[in-house]
């Protein structure tokens, strides 16, 4: 069974989707940075699925494994900061975190 | 020993160091020293003046910078015109020097006094000695500088600042011109010195209107220093000064440096026919409106200073009607009698404690020394046979009546009666009739004779001078000093009638108006009163300067700093308050709220596919 290259990529979609619309909307960092994942991850699934339906499997592959390489640091790097605020300011409420500002 | 000429202008120099320095340490507190060093230079300058004599002549120069192609040379040179001046202003400075001693005595600024006598003395010795324009113009501007400095002397005095400032900036007007006719000159003769210029205007390097205007503009710069009309009014507000210095400075020797400016470059003038006419008509207009001005002057010094600028004014208008001896011997005799009338009014004022010829009278008996030695001054002045101003202003008329200038000879001949009646008028208003201010006389007392001798001597030469160019003498003076070829003076009855029917109508005028009265009440009498008030009010000249030029000037500062402070600092303002404003709407944007940036970016991108997908 196979499925069509249009249908992953309207998964893709969607999960792309719902990331941009968490990370924008949300107001727990935590939560924030899973929707960071989630569009990371769908552009992961795109990478494969061009990489199995039209061009050599190996590119697309060896990408997705760098993406999910960056995106561990990037969530160690966050959670760590993350972790800082909390102990900081007891919460983390990212519309109470406006300190860069004019 | 004419080669030895510039040792003189350099010893008042050292003295002036000397004195500025050390002068506390020096014996009597300066005033010795620089009477030594002006002693030495006075028989240094007798012994050039007898080796000239005898023929003799001197130059000297050496290379000062080289700016390109241009070598500035330093130089002097010593002929009968340099070796005259040289003795005239060493012996006049001499005798101001001795004279001070007991004038400034127990003065507050001594010291300053003398030193800047000294560095005046050395600077116009310079000028005197030198050979090219340049170096003229160094001296010329010390000199300025020095009668500036002199006239402050009281500077605490708040008109006596101001009679500094208004000297140095008046005569500036002149000298701005002078160094642009200087740099004219250099543009078309490529050389600064006098004989090098003279050459190249003989040669025809430079004539037409190139030359008149080279010749006008340095003549301006006479106009200047003489105190000529239209920038006379220098020079009776500089009578604030000490009088000593106005004997020496206002009267002798730097008023006199305009008059030796054009003798020294007359080749210029005598090529123009168009700078001739304007000098002599700005020294006859000169002479005739001073001398109407000091008729209705109260003040002994204001009238002798309007004296100095109408005697100018005829030593001017001599030379442009092409008397150069007879302008240059009366600058000679006109140095000894009016030093010796300022050092005698000097001595009045001295005596007295007062300048106003109102509160004086009868001095004659309580001063007889300065008495005396102001009759022949003032006789000298007025022109009477055999004094020393009867030689040479007969001299200049002469002139004007040889060479055609029929309107400038009646001028003068009206302008002498005048320098007869307005000298006759201050003679008897100051040592003849009832003492009119009893404290004044009671006070008064015979110099010192420290002052008295320089007065005496002065009255001797001013008796004997006017006699080397006399026929007695044989015309010797024109013979000696000369521009081209000696210009035998061809005595005329005609002049020498009328010269001296101006000092017979003159002195009798003031004898029958002040003789039994020193009321100026006789104008308004004869309805002549609103011509008394624009004589003595000085033809309001200095209102009107004050109206148009000062105020102008300050009206215009103000209107550029209103300027200034509106529009370019406004502009400067503008563009602050532009971005202030403006960077405080862009701020708003910074919200510090990471999803709001977060989502701008996403638009971005958005809007950035949007527009790439229509665009192909």
């Amino acid at each position: 069974m196979t499925i069509s290259l249009p249908v992953i990529l309207a998964v893709s979609a969607v999960m792309f989707g719902f990331g941009v619309y968490g990370a924008l909307t949300l107001r727990n960092a935590i939560r924030i940075l899973m929707c960071v994942e989630l569009i990371l991850n769908s552009v992961n699934i795109n990478l494969v699925a061009f990489s199995r339906y039209l061009a050599d499997p190996a590119q697309g592959q060896i990408f997705t494994i760098f993406v999910m390489t960056v995106a561990a640091a990037e969530a160690a790097v966050g959670l760590a900061i993350i972790l800082m605020i909390a102990r900081q300011r007891s919460h983390i409420d990212i519309e109470r975190i406006n300190l860069l500002k004019w | 020993m004419a080669e030895l000429a510039w040792i003189i202008p350099l010893l008042p120099f050292i003295s002036f160091l000397i004195i500025a320095l050390f002068g506390h340490k020096t014996p009597g507190n300066g005033g010795k020293v620089g009477i030594a060093a002006l002693l030495a230079s006075f028989v240094l300058s007798l012994a050039v003046f007898v080796d000239v004599l005898g023929g003799g002549s001197a130059a000297g120069r050496f290379e000062w910078a080289r700016v390109g192609q241009v070598s500035v040379q330093m130089g002097y040179q010593v002929d009968a015109l340099a070796a005259t001046m040289l003795v005239v202003v060493t012996l006049v400075s001499l005798l101001v020097h001795i004279y001070s001693l007991g004038y400034m005595h127990g003065d507050a600024r001594y010291k300053r006094y003398y030193s800047i006598l000294s560095l005046f003395t050395g600077s116009m010795l310079g000028l005197v000695l030198a050979d090219n324009f340049l170096m003229l113009f160094i001296f010329w501007e010390l000199i300025g500088l020095c009668s500036y400095l002199l006239i402050g002397h009281w500077y605490e005095k708040r008109e006596v600042g101001h009679a500094a400032m208004k000297a140095f900036l008046t005569t500036r007007v002149g000298d701005v011109a002078l160094l642009i006719g200087i740099f004219l000159l250099f543009l078309h003769t490529a050389t600064f010195s006098f004989a090098g210029v003279e050459a190249q205007v003989a040669a025809g390097q430079l004539q037409g209107a190139a030359l008149a205007a080279a010749a006008i503009l340095v003549f301006a710069g006479a106009v200047g220093k003489s105190a000529q009309f239209p920038l006379h009014t220098w020079l009776p507000d500089a009578m604030a000064g000490p009088t000593p210095v106005s004997a020496l400075i206002h009267a002798a020797t730097l008023v006199a440096a305009g008059v030796y400016l054009v003798l020294r470059s007359y080749g210029i003038f005598a090529a123009s026919e168009t700078a001739l006419l304007t000098v002599a008509w700005i020294g006859g207009i000169t002479a005739l409106f001073a001398a109407t001005i000091a008729v209705a002057m109260t003040d002994i010094k204001k009238v002798l200073a309007y004296s100095t600028v109408s005697q100018l004014g005829f030593m001017v208008t001599a030379l442009g009607v092409g008397g150069y001896t007879a302008a240059f011997f009366h600058l000679v005799t006109h140095a000894v009698f009016k030093a010796l009338l300022f050092l005698a009014s000097g001595s009045v004022i001295h005596g007295t404690g007062t300048q106003e010829m109102g509160q004086m009278g009868g001095l004659r008996s309580k001063m007889p020394v300065t008495f005396w030695t102001w009759l022949i001054g003032a006789l000298a002045l007025a022109g009477v046979y055999p004094l020393a101003g009867f030689w040479s202003k007969d001299e200049i008329l002469l002139s004007a009546h040889d060479g055609g200038f029929t309107a400038l000879y009646w001028i003068l001949v009206i302008a002498s009666t005048l320098t007869a009646f307005y000298i006759g008028r201050a003679t008897l208003l100051t040592f003849f009739g009832k003492p009119r201010d009893k404290k004044v006389y009671e006070h008064a007392h015979e110099s010192p004779s420290t002052m008295t001798i320089p007065m005496i001597l002065l009255a001797a030469l001013a008796v004997v001078v006017g006699f080397a160019n006399s026929p007695h003498a044989g015309y010797w003076f024109s013979h000696f000093v000369y521009f081209d070829h000696p210009h035998e003076a061809s005595s005329s009855s005609f002049v020498i009638l009328w010269a001296t029917l101006a000092w017979v109508v003159g002195l009798g005028a003031a004898y029958l108006l002040y003789g039994k009265s020193a009321d100026d009440g006789w104008a308004k009498r004869l309805g002549l009163g609103g011509v008394w008030r624009v004589l003595s009010n000085k033809y309001y000249v200095d209102e009107l300067y004050n109206g148009v030029f000062v105020r102008g000037t300050v009206a215009l500062s103000r209107a550029t700093g209103e300027f200034d402070k509106e529009v370019v600092d406004g502009a400067v303002n503008g563009i602050g308050a532009l971005f202030r404003s403006g960077s405080g709407l862009l701020r708003r944007a910074q919200t510090g709220l990471v999803q709001a940036y977060a989502l701008t970016l996403f638009l971005a991108v958005v809007l950035g596919l949007v527009i790439f997908a229509i665009g192909g």
